[in-house]
């Protein structure tokens, strides 16, 4: 017998967690970890609320997300591979091309 | 019994979630991120969504984070250096984020009887598992968005070949 709000709570943690490495972190990859942690987060409450409800909509959803999550890392680790070709680092303070 | 399992696993993947925030090796970050996934795989578990459990340690934690790791050792990507990045981003950023922790944790605590407790187990019938009841609806009444992810995932992998071709 576990609240509902403690899972929801955890998964506001991890959100904000996932919030945070994404603003401190600089290097690319681990940046774009810190998107998987918190589309993992938002996962957690669709479960949560899918258990509240007793309804598997909140289920589908999150197969939903992992589908598009796992096109997402994909797409996502090519364009990194795209850029590391050109650029020859990982750091995003010196992929800079667009400023000014 | 299933408030020891939550408060385990629950603590793993904060504490796996810290590490990947404080290290600064991405091998180091990938390797607790897959320590998160797994741990949220057996929440999912505990909430009775079992099928999503297993498509969480195959997908995210077996497939995502292979690839992950793969991009990792074939970029040969070193130690994080020390800069210090954007001054908006531990200004606005980080207060930010505690901001909105602290509002959900608000906003969830106050309805914390609203939303009730969990049961262990399935839920929707003791009998079978929700796998059942989940695929009824992912093929009849879902069946042309599930039809639809998989034209995204060959698009996603045609973007992804040629994104990484040699010549962009």
């Amino acid at each position: 017998m576990v609240p509902i709000a403690y899972y929801l709570i955890l998964a506001a943690i991890l959100f904000s967690i996932g919030i945070a490495a994404f603003l401190i972190k600089r290097n690319v990859i681990t940046i774009f970890m810190s998107i998987e942690l918190m589309l993992n987060a938002v996962n957690l409450t669709f479960v949560a609320f899918s258990h509240m409800w007793h309804q598997v909509s909140g289920q589908i959803f999150v197969f939903f997300v992992m589908v598009v999550a796992a096109a997402e890392a994909a797409v996502g680790l090519a364009i990194i591979i795209a850029l590391f070709r050109s650029r020859q680092t990982l750091n995003v303070d010196q992929v800079n091309l667009m400023r000014n | 019994m299933q408030i020891a399992l939550f408060i385990i696993f629950g603590l793993l993947a904060v504490l796996a979630a810290l590490n990947l925030l404080f290290q600064r090796h991405p091998i180091n970050s990938a390797l607790s991120l897959v320590v998160v996934m797994m741990s949220l795989a057996v929440l999912y578990w505990s909430l009775g969504a079992e099928f999503l459990a297993a498509a969480q340690v195959i997908v995210y934690a077996g497939a995502v984070m292979v690839l992950f790791v793969f991009v990792v050792m074939l970029l040969n990507a070193g130690e994080e250096e020390r800069t210090h990045g954007s001054k908006v981003a531990y200004i606005a950023g980080i207060p930010g984020a505690a901001a909105i922790f602290c509002l959900l944790a608000f906003v969830f605590l106050k309805n914390k009887t609203a939303l009730g407790t969990t049961q262990l187990g399935g839920y929707l019938s003791s009998a079978t598992s929700n796998i059942r009841d989940l695929s009824h609806v992912l093929f009849t009444s879902l069946l042309l968005p599930f039809e639809v992810t998989s034209i995204l995932i060959l698009i996603a992998i045609l973007g992804a070949v040629v994104l990484a071709r040699k010549e962009l």
